[in-house]
C-alpha cells in the first residue's frame, strides 16, 4: 500500500457561522485585534513576492507590523505573477449582464467540480470588486472604452464579461502596483526585503512555526529568521513537470519543506495543463510558452478532418476543418474551461489529427475574426501577443493561424489551509497558488491573480492578527534554540553531500526524465496502472539522483546547479506524492481524470457519494497518510459539470 | 548551426575577469540563445568545468532577469526583444558571438554574466508609487480616463526594469528607467498628486546611487526591449526643474 488513511482526525475548517453571504463579515466583526501601537512589537516573515506576498507585506506592513520579506529573483518585481498575461476576475457587473457575488461564486465552484469548500469561494467572489479599486487607485493602467470607463472581456468557463485587463501584460501591473507598495513600505522601514534569498527550513517548536532558514544564493551563508508568525506565498510548482509556463526557479522547495515539518498537503496532483501554449518544438527546449486564454475570445480552434494532413492550413476549406470544441461543446464552444479544452485537444492529437511538425498541436485561427472585426481591432486587442507568437516561432499569426497545445501551467494543489488560511500548523499561514483553497480540482481562467491578491490584500490581514492577539506577550522570536541549532546543521548537511556525490549525469537531466514520467502517467489523464508504474519509475530516478548527480563546485559562494538540485530533490518527493494523490482517488473531477471513470460520451465522471472531500495528506513515515477534510454544499447543489 | 563563444568569466567581483573562447555544436535554429547557453553549460559540467553563471527567470521577456551584452548590444541584435526572447536563427553559422555582462558602476558583477541590479529596487522605494494604503480605494469607475491617457500612461509602465538602458549609456544612466515610472503615474489622474514630490526624490536617489547624468545620447531607447520612448525623459526633466 502507497498510503495509509487517517479516519480518526477531522480536519477543522473553522467556517464561520451564519448564511453564506455574512459568513466573511461575521469572522471580521468578531475576530480579536491587536492595538495599534503594540502591532510594532509584531514580527512576521513572508516568503515570496509574487501577488499574494507582496500585497501581504505591504497590507501588513500598512497596519504596523514589522514584516521581513524573501524571494529567490533578484528584485521583488520578478516574482513569477509578472507573467500573467490574460486578466483579472471580478465582479463588479458594470457590463449589466447579470452578474452577482453568487453567480460568479458558483462559476468558480462549478468551474473547480465542487471540490472546493463554498464559504472561501464565496468570499473570494465577494472582495473581488475591491481589488478592482484598489489596483487602479495605484495606478494600474487597465483597459478603458472610448467612454473612460474600464472594460472588460469574458474568460473561459462562464458567461458574463467579468475579466479586466492591461493589454497582455495584466499580471506585470497588477505586481508593479503591489511591488510598489511594498517598496512605499521598504522606504519607510517597515519592510526588509531581502531579494536572492532562498527558504532552505521552516523551523517549529512544539508544533508552531517560530522562524526560517535561507540560503543567500549570492553568497552561499545561510541564516537564521524568527518571527511571530510565517506567511508562504511561494507560488505554484507546476515547474515539476520540466516543461511548464512556469519560470526557471518557481519550485515547490518551500512548501514541501513545511510539509515535512507538519503541514499537510491538498490535492497535490491538480495540476491545471493550460490548453493554449506553444508546442514543444525539441528537446533542448527549457520552458513553454503560455498564449493567453484571452485569445479564446476570438480564435477557433480546430485541427484538420482527416489524420495526417499535409495541407497548409490556409489551402484547407471549410467543410475539411474540424471545430472540435464548438461541435462537443456548442454553448461554450472556443470558450470550454481549461481542462475540458486541453482533453478535447490531447483527443484530438493522439487520435492522429496533430499538426505542426511534430504533429503535437492543434490551429487556434484568427481569420474570421479578422474578417469580421478588421485587423486593428485584432491589433488591438492582442498585439503584443502576436508579436511574442511571432519572435518565438518565427510566424506571422495574422496570415495564418497558431498552432497551440497543452502545457502544465498551475497548481491548484498546495499546503492544505483553513478558512483563516492558517496550515495546519499553528503561525504557518500559506497564501497564494501555493495553498489549495478556492479553485478546486481546475482553476477558472483570471480567478488565480485574484485569489493571490485578495489573500495577500484583505483576508490575510484580517486573519493573522486574530492568532497574533493571542500569543503571550512574552513572546519574542528566537533563533538561538535548539530546533533553529538542529534545522541549520540538517541542511548545511544537505547541501554539502549533494556537492560530493561528483556522479556522471546534471541535474536537468533528473527534472526532465521525472517531467516526461509526470506528463506521461501523471497529466492530463491517469490510470491506477499507469500511476504505480510511475511511482516506482520516480523512486528509482530517486536512488539515481542520489548516486549520480553531479554538481560543480561547493556551497559557499553562487551554485545555480546546487539551486537547481536542492528543488529537483524535492520535486522528485513531491512528484511521488502527486501519484499517489491520483491513485487515491477513484473518481474524475475537473483536471484529476481518471481514465477508468468516465461518462459514455468521454467527459468526467464525479463520484459524490465517496469523493467529495478535500485530501490533506500528512507526512509519514513509511508512507503518508491520508487524512479526509469532507465538503459539505449547503447553498448549492453539485451538478454534473456540463458546458455542453 | 555551430557557434564560436567569447564569454566573459569573473569568479567574484573582487577579481579580475577575462574573456575565455567556448565552442557550441549542432544547435538548432530554433533554441533561444539562452538555450544554447543551458546547452553549454550542460557540457561543461559534464567535462568537469565550472558552468557560465548568467540570470534568467520567465523566460517569456516580461520579468526583466535576463539580460546579456551581445556583440556589444544590450540584449543582443534585435531591436525590442529580451535576451531570452532571441533565438539563434538571428546568427549567422559559424559566427563569433560576444557575451558579456550588463556592465555600469552601479551594478557590481557578481560572477561572470551576472550582476547587481539592486539600485534599481533603490529608485522606486524611493517614491516610485502612488501612496494608497489597501482598502483606501474609491469606486473604480469614480475616475474616468480616457483611453488614449491609459494607452500612453501603459508605454512608460511597460517598464521591465531590466537595466539595458543603464548599460548601454555611456554615462550609466538611469534616466529612461527613472523616467518611465515617473511618466506612468504623472499621466495618470491618480498619480498627480504626489508628482512633483515623486520627481524629486527620485531623481534624487538616481543621483546618489552611482548613476551617471543623461545626455541626451538616446542609446537607452535603442536598446530598450520594451522600446519605451526617450520623451519620458523629457518630461522628466521639465518636471523636475519646474
Ligand atoms: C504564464 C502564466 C500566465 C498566467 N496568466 C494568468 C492570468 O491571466 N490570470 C490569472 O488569474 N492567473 C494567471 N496565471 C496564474 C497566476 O499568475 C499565479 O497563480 C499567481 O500569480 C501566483 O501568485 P503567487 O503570489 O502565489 O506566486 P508567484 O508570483 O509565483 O510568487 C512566488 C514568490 O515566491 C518566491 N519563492 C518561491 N520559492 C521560494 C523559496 N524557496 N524561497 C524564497 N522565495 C521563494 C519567489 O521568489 C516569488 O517571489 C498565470 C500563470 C502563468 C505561469
Ligand atoms: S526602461 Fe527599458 S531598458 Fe530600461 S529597465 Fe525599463 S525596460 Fe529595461
Ligand atoms: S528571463 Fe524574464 S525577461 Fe528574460
Amino acid at each position: 500500500m502507497y498510503f495509509s488513511t487517517d479516519t480518526a482526525t477531522t480536519p477543522l475548517a473553522k467556517i464561520p457561522e451564519g448564511d453564506l453571504k455574512d459568513k466573511w463579515s461575521n469572522f471580521k466583526t468578531q475576530a480579536r485585534l491587536v492595538s495599534p501601537n503594540n502591532r510594532k512589537n509584531y514580527r512576521i516573515l513572508v516568503i515570496g513576492t509574487g501577488l499574494s506576498g507582496a500585497s501581504a507585506a505591504a497590507s501588513l506592513a500598512e497596519l504596523g507590523y514589522q514584516v521581513t520579506s524573501f524571494c529567490f529573483q533578484d528584485s521583488p518585481r520578478r516574482a513569477h505573477s509578472v507573467a500573467a498575461q490574460g486578466g483579472v476576475n471580478a465582479m463588479k457587473n458594470y457590463k449589466n449582464d447579470g452578474d452577482s457575488v453568487f453567480r460568479m461564486f458558483y462559476d468558480t465552484l462549478k468551474g473547480g467540480d465542487f471540490r472546493s469548500r463554498e464559504a472561501n469561494v464565496y468570499r473570494l467572489a465577494e472582495c473581488s470588486a475591491s481589488l478592482i479599486d484598489q489596483a487602479v487607485a495605484q495606478g494600474v493602467p487597465f483597459a478603458r472604452e472610448y467612454s473612460g470607463y474600464l472594460s472588460n472581456r469574458s474568460f473561459g468557463g462562464v458567461q458574463v464579461s467579468r475579466t479586466f485587463y492591461a493589454r497582455g501584460q495584466t499580471g506585470q501591473q497588477l505586481l508593479l502596483g503591489a511591488y510598489q507598495a511594498m517598496m512605499r513600505q521598504v522606504h519607510l522601514g517597515k519592510v526588509t526585503c531581502y531579494s536572492r534569498h532562498e527558504m532552505l527550513d521552516l523551523v517549529t517548536e512544539n508544533g508552531v512555526a517560530k522562524g526560517i532558514l535561507v540560503r543567500n544564493l549570492d553568497t552561499g551563508e545561510i541564516s537564521r529568521h524568527g518571527a511571530h508568525a510565517v506567511v508562504l506565498a511561494t507560488g505554484g510548482f507546476g515547474k515539476i513537470y520540466y516543461l511548464s509556463t512556469l519560470a526557471m526557479g518557481c519550485n515547490g522547495s518551500a512548501i514541501w519543506r513545511a510539509h515535512k515539518k507538519g503541514a499537510w498537503a491538498s490535492c497535490p496532483s491538480w495540476t491545471q495543463i493550460h490548453p493554449t501554449c506553444l508546442p514543444q518544438s525539441g528537446n533542448h527546449q527549457s520552458k513553454l510558452t503560455l498564449m493567453s486564454e484571452s485569445l479564446r475570445n476570438d480564435g477557433r480552434i480546430w485541427t484538420p478532418r482527416v489524420k495526417n494532413e499535409n495541407r497548409k492550413p490556409q489551402d484547407i476549406p471549410e467543410e475539411d476543418r474540424d471545430y472540435y470544441l464548438e461541435r462537443r461543446y456548442p454553448s461554450f464552444g472556443n470558450l470550454a474551461p481549461r481542462d475540458i479544452a486541453s482533453r478535447a485537444a490531447k483527443e484530438r492529437i493522439d487520435a492522429g489529427h496533430g499538426v505542426g511538425p511534430l504533429k503535437n498541436a492543434v490551429y487556434l485561427d484568427f481569420k474570421d475574426a479578422i474578417a469580421n472585426q478588421g485587423k486593428e481591432t485584432i491589433v488591438k486587442k492582442y498585439g503584443n501577443l502576436f508579436t511574442m507568437y511571432e519572435k518565438i516561432t518565427g510566424i506571422n499569426a495574422y496570415e495564418q493561424p497558431m498552432m497551440i497545445s497543452p502545457a502544465a501551467h498551475f497548481s491548484m494543489g498546495g499546503l492544505w489551509v483553513d478558512y483563516e488560511l492558517s496550515s495546519s500548523i499553528s503561525g504557518l499561514y500559506v497564501i497564494g497558488e501555493a495553498n489549495f483553497s478556492d479553485h478546486g480540482a481546475n482553476r477558472l481562467g483570471a480567478n488565480s491573480l485574484l485569489q493571490a491578491c485578495v489573500d495577500g490584500y484583505y483576508i490575510l490581514p484580517q486573519t493573522l492578527p486574530h492568532y497574533l492577539a493571542q500569543l503571550s506577550k512574552s513572546e519574542k522570536p528566537d533563533t538561538n534554540t535548539a530546533a533553529f541549532e538542529e534545522s541549520e546543521n540538517q541542511m548545511r548537511t544537505q547541501l554539502r553531500e549533494l556537492c560530493q556525490i561528483n556522479g556522471s549525469k546534471t541535474v536537468d537531466h533528473f527534472h526532465r526524465e521525472l517531467g516526461k514520467i509526470l506528463y506521461d502517467k501523471c497529466g492530463l489523464s491517469r490510470t491506477e496502472k499507469g500511476l504505480t508504474a510511475a511511482i516506482e519509475a520516480i523512486r528509482s530516478l530517486r536512488q539515481e539522483f542520489y548516486q549520480d548527480l553531479k554538481i560543480p563546485q561547493n556551497e559557499n559562494g553562487i551554485n545555480e546547479e546546487l539551486e537547481k538540485a536542492g528543488r529537483v530533490a524535492d520535486y522528485l518527493e513531491i512528484g511521488e506524492l502527486m501519484c499517489i494523490d491520483a491513485l487515491s482517488r477513484e473518481e474524475s473531477c475537473g483536471a484529476h481524470f481518471r481514465e477508468e471513470y468516465q461518462t459514455a460520451d468521454g467527459e468526467a465522471k464525479r463520484n459524490d457519494r465517496d469523493y467529495a472531500f478535500i485530501s490533506c495528506w500528512k507526512s509519514g513515515d513509511p508512507s503518508p497518510v491520508l487524512i479526509k477534510e469532507p465538503l459539505h454544499f449547503e447553498f448549492t447543489k453539485p451538478t454534473e459539470r456540463s458546458y455542453k | 548551426m555551430n557557434f564560436k563563444l567569447k564569454i566573459w568569466r569573473q569568479e567574484n567581483p573582487k577579481t579580475k575577469g577575462k574573456l575565455v573562447d567556448y565552442e557550441v555544436k549542432d544547435i538548432s535554429a530554433d533554441t533561444s540563445f539562452l538555450e544554447m547557453l543551458d546547452q553549454l553549460n550542460e557540457t561543461l559540467i559534464l567535462r568537469g568545468e565550472n558552468p557560465v553563471s548568467f540570470d534568467s527567470d520567465c523566460r517569456e521577456g516580461i520579468c526583466g532577469q535576463c539580460g546579456l551584452f551581445i556583440n556589444g548590444r544590450a540584449h543582443g541584435p534585435l531591436d525590442q526583444t529580451s535576451t531570452c526572447q532571441l533565438h539563434m536563427r538571428s546568427f549567422k553559422d559559424g559566427e563569433t558571438i560576444y557575451v558579456e555582462p550588463f556592465r555600469s558602476s552601479a551594478f557590481p558583477i557578481k560572477k561572470d554574466l551576472r550582476v547587481d541590479r539592486q539600485a534599481l529596487d533603490n529608485i522606486i522605494a524611493s517614491g516610485g508609487y502612488i501612496s494608497v494604503s489597501t482598502g483606501q480605494a474609491p469606486e473604480a469607475n469614480q475616475t474616468r480616463i480616457s483611453s488614449d491617457e491609459v494607452e500612453s500612461a501603459f508605454d512608460a509602465a511597460s517598464c521591465i526594469g531590466c537595466g539595458a538602458c543603464v548599460a548601454s549609456c555611456k554615462n550609466g544612466s538611469a534616466a529612461l528607467f527613472t523616467a518611465a515610472k515617473i511618466s506612468h503615474l504623472f499621466q495618470l489622474p491618480q498619480g498627480k498628486i504626489e508628482h512633483k514630490k515623486r520627481t524629486q526624490n527620485m531623481v534624487k536617489a538616481m543621483d546618489q546611487l552611482g548613476f551617471g547624468a543623461c545626455s541626451n545620447t538616446g542609446a537607452c531607447e535603442v536598446e530598450c526591449p520594451q522600446g519605451i520612448s526617450i520623451r519620458h525623459i523629457a518630461l522628466m526633466n521639465k518636471e523636475y526643474w519646474k
